[in-house]
């Protein structure tokens, strides 16, 4: 756990250094400090931002999964591969079987707040130690790319 | 100023929150006192009440400071080359600089003039005029760049630009210089001034949505220097005000030659006449060359044209268009009150301040109130015009802002202080010292309808003593007073790059709300641009090479490429991924004679390489970027002439994954 709030100085240091502590993002900006308690071991499944319990249909929406491979190929290729290799962030092999669709919605969309108070976040943020940037997705670029990550890992 | 009070300002520079009156140039009012502090503090972290928005004067750029702390927010480059920014350096940006003179890397830009509608400040614009190649600068407040430049023909020294009416129909531009019009044999002797030379007025139209600036007409005056203007608003709108000297027609040493007259004149433009007599066919058409350069926001490029004719109006020939008011001393500013009923005329001779009426004007033209013409122009009576005098303001006034409450401000050079004057009675209300030499003055929104009169700024010519000495060379000064009492309250004083000469200040809560963040890279239109990594590539054609690159925190791809030859024109067109406020990323080359790029987010902004010997030749990123920004680098293979080393590009060495999409996009190179 010390370790973690370390890990949290040392993410809002990096935040800081891109010179994004502005003040209308200032909620982007509340991160753990060593007096609070460090969020919770329970923390919701779902992550923190606009999406809860999304449901997902059993088949693959080709055509979203399309629009998904679009904003991949611009927005997301540059760091992520599709295997289970690491390049800057994680691979993005069997995403979908880790997360639920709400948690990588909410990240790809709230991506400062979860790195700052989800657990799940600050895990993979200590593996890679490069704050994911925030890609100014839609909120139908999120479910797309969900769709996408699906089809990566094998729904038909 | 004497010896001793510039030592008494020297010891009062290190002092702050002490009553000085003992030292002061002149015994009147108190300069500081102990809240000047707390007054112009904004803490850490806080935003600022107003955008500054300085003319750079000799740097060319344009400054935006905070008020009321002074704090350097931008400098916004326009007229000159900046190459910490790339301006002038990238390839999209050298056409904004180009003139009918080719590409010129400077100029002199000396006043602002915040866009209006119905007279008051709207936030969508601000213009910067050049005084050396005449041209006037919009500038987008937006994304706080240069997005339009207009060149002027038949025109020398733009000074009394870029002043603007009050729904921003019109920037207006004049001629300090006057000179032969640009369509007639201008090989001609410099002693036949009065025979040949000529002065101009120009009026730009702006695009009401797009601000796109045109030159609508220009108006053919006798040859004398333009100074300074602003447009009637209220009632008098559709007058503009031209403050000029050199009645005398001089063309050499000013100085003297130039002053000889008692008075010069204010020039009244009928405008809205004017437009008449265009409507009418009465303009003629010239053939000229002048340059119109363009900034597309999504291609993030510049475009230059070359416009070849221009209506002139013969303003002398063509009656009732123009009228001169005889102005004291070589008058130098021209400034329309709120109310627009009356016009300050500023003689830099001058020991007092002649005040016209527009009412007063209007009928000394119905009455024919003349006392004759000069070159062709009615001259009015001057105490026909006049609503009067204000009596020994101080000397040499030069500017005058105005609070919207019945108050002047006007600042004075010869006895370096502000002095505030109530503009019905005339009488000198209070007077406060600057240090030194006040040139302009600004107060926000202080020559428009609506002042919001809690500050005026004080530009100043010397610093002299008030920082810390840095050589021969100073920073110039610039000093923030209190006017929301009676008196004037000093309470901050900031240095100022370049020389400022006119400011104009906007409430943060018209211009912040609109601030531009990033560039969608969806809309990104430049036709160089890689949309993800997948469309980074390397293409030769001939000898250029057109490297498609991509950044992203933090690499570039591709970050090797072998196969470029010496005397190869590479063209790296950066793009940058990033869709995240403030996250540029910075792009140069080892031994490029060329200077950086800065790429913000979504944009694509190309460097220009010509490698002249052969070798190896690191890339880097320039903007810290990340944890990792150190690591943000690559290499370019330079190989002689004729050399056989195939062009290849390439990103990573893990190049085994089918499935991923960027082994798709590479042309069967190699990753």
């Amino acid at each position: 756990m010390k370790k973690l709030l370390l890990l949290a100085g040392f993410a809002a240091l990096l935040y800081a250094c891109g010179g994004n502590s502005q003040q209308e993002d200032k909620q982007a900006e509340t991160t753990p400090s060593a007096s609070e308690p460090a969020p919770a071991a329970t923390a919701p499944v779902d992550g923190v931002g606009k999406f809860k319990d999304v449901q997902i249909p059993a088949t693959l929406d080709a055509a979203m999964a399309d629009k998904g491979q679009t904003v991949f190929d611009v927005k997301c290729s540059s760091c992520h591969k599709l295997t289970d290799e690491k390049l800057v962030g994680p691979g993005w092999k069997d995403v979908t079987k880790r997360n639920t669709a709400a948690w990588i919605m909410n990240f790809v969309t709230n991506v400062d707040e979860m790195l700052n108070t989800d657990p799940k976040a600050q895990a993979q943020l200590e593996i890679c130690l490069v704050r994911m940037p925030n890609q100014n997705l839609s909120d139908d670029d999120a479910r797309h790319i969900y769709e996408f990550m699906r089809k990566n890992d094998g729904v038909k | 100023m004497n010896k001793i009070s510039t030592i008494g300002f020297g010891i009062l520079a290190t002092v702050t929150a002490l009553s000085f009156n003992a030292c002061k140039p002149k015994n009147t009012g108190t300069a500081i006192s102990g809240d000047a502090a707390a007054k112009a503090f904004v803490a850490p972290g806080q935003y600022d009440e107003f955008y500054n928005f300085v003319s750079g004067g000799f740097s060319g750029q344009l400054s935006t400071y905070g008020l009321p702390s002074g704090r350097l927010l931008r400098v916004i480059p326009v007229f000159s080359v900046d190459p910490e920014k790339g301006w002038g350096y990238s390839e999209e940006s050298k056409p904004m600089l180009m003139t009918s003179h080719g590409f010129i890397p400077w100029d002199d830009l000396h006043h602002t003039e915040l866009s209006q509608t119905n007279g008051e400040i709207d936030g969508r614009w601000v213009f910067g005029n050049a005084n050396n190649t005449p041209r006037v600068a919009r500038i987008d407040l937006k994304t706080f760049r240069t997005a339009e430049i207009i060149e002027l023909p038949n025109s020398a020294g733009n000074h009394s630009s870029p002043f603007i009416t009050e729904n921003t129909e019109y920037v207006v531009a004049g001629t300090r210089f006057s000179v032969p019009p640009d369509y007639v044999d201008g090989d001609v002797p410099i002693s036949s001034y009065k025979q040949n030379f000529k002065g101009t007025i120009s009026f730009i139209s702006v695009g009401k949505e797009d601000g796109k600036m045109d030159i609508a007409f220009q108006l053919l005056l006798p040859g004398v220097n333009f100074d300074l203007s602003h447009a009637g608003k209220g009632p008098s709108h559709g007058w503009f005000f031209f403050s000029c000297y050199n009645s005398e027609q001089a063309n050499t040493l000013l100085e003297v030659n130039a002053s000889q007259r008692d008075k010069d004149f204010i020039l009244a433009v009928n405008w809205k006449k004017a437009e008449e007599y265009l409507k009418a066919g009465k303009g003629e058409k010239k053939k000229v060359r002048y340059a119109r350069n363009t900034w597309d926001e999504s291609t993030h490029s510049g475009k230059h044209e070359i416009l070849e004719e221009v209506t002139v109006l013969d303003a002398v020939a063509l009656k009732d268009i123009c009228y001169l008011i005889p102005c004291p001393k070589s008058p130098h500013g021209c400034d329309v009150d709120p109310t627009g009923e009356y016009i300050v005329g500023s003689g830099k001779l001058a020991a007092l301040i002649p005040v016209f009426s527009y009412t007063k004007m209007q009928k000394a033209i119905a009455d024919k109130a003349f006392e004759g013409e000069y070159e062709g122009i009615p001259v009015i009576k001057y105490e026909s015009a006049l609503h009067g005098e204000v009596q020994k303001p101080g000397l040499g006034p030069l500017h005058t802002e105005f609070d919207g409450k019945g108050n002047a401000y006007t600042s004075f050079f010869v006895s370096s202080e502000i002095v505030k004057w109530n503009i019905k009675d005339l009488k000198v209300l209070d007077r406060a010292p600057t240090y030194y030499s006040i040139g302009h003055l600004s107060i926000p929104g202080g020559d428009t309808k609506k002042p919001n009169a809690k500050y005026v700024v004080a530009y100043n010519k010397i610093t002299k003593d008030r920082y810390l000495p840095t050589g021969p060379e100073l920073a110039q000064s610039a000093q923030l007073y209190d006017i929301s009492g009676d008196k004037m309250q000093l309470i901050n004083d900031f240095p100022t790059i370049g020389e400022p000469h006119y400011a104009q200040s906007a409430h943060a809560d018209i211009i912040r709300p609109n601030s531009v963040k990033i560039f969608k890279i969806e809309d990104n239109k430049h036709p160089y641009a890689a949309k993800g990594e997948k469309e980074s590539r390397v293409v030769r054609e001939g000898n250029k090479v057109h490297v498609y690159m991509t950044s992203i925190r933090s690499h570039f791809s591709p970050d090797n490429i072998e196969g470029v030859k010496v005397g190869d024109e590479v063209l790296f067109h950066v793009t940058n991924l990033e869709q995240d406020w403030d996250v540029p990323h910075g792009f140069a080359v080892k031994g490029a004679d060329n200077a950086e790029l800065l790429i913000m987010p979504g944009e694509t902004q190309t460097l220009k390489w010509v490698p002249e010997k052969v070798g190896i030749y690191p890339i880097y990123c320039t903007d810290f970027c990340s944890a990792l920004h150190q690591e943000m680098q690559g290499y370019v293979r330079v190989s002689p002439k004729g050399s056989n080393v195939p062009l290849t590009f390439s990103l990573g060495k893990n190049s085994s994954d089918a499935k991923s999409p960027e082994n798709n996009g590479n042309g069967g190179q190699p990753k």
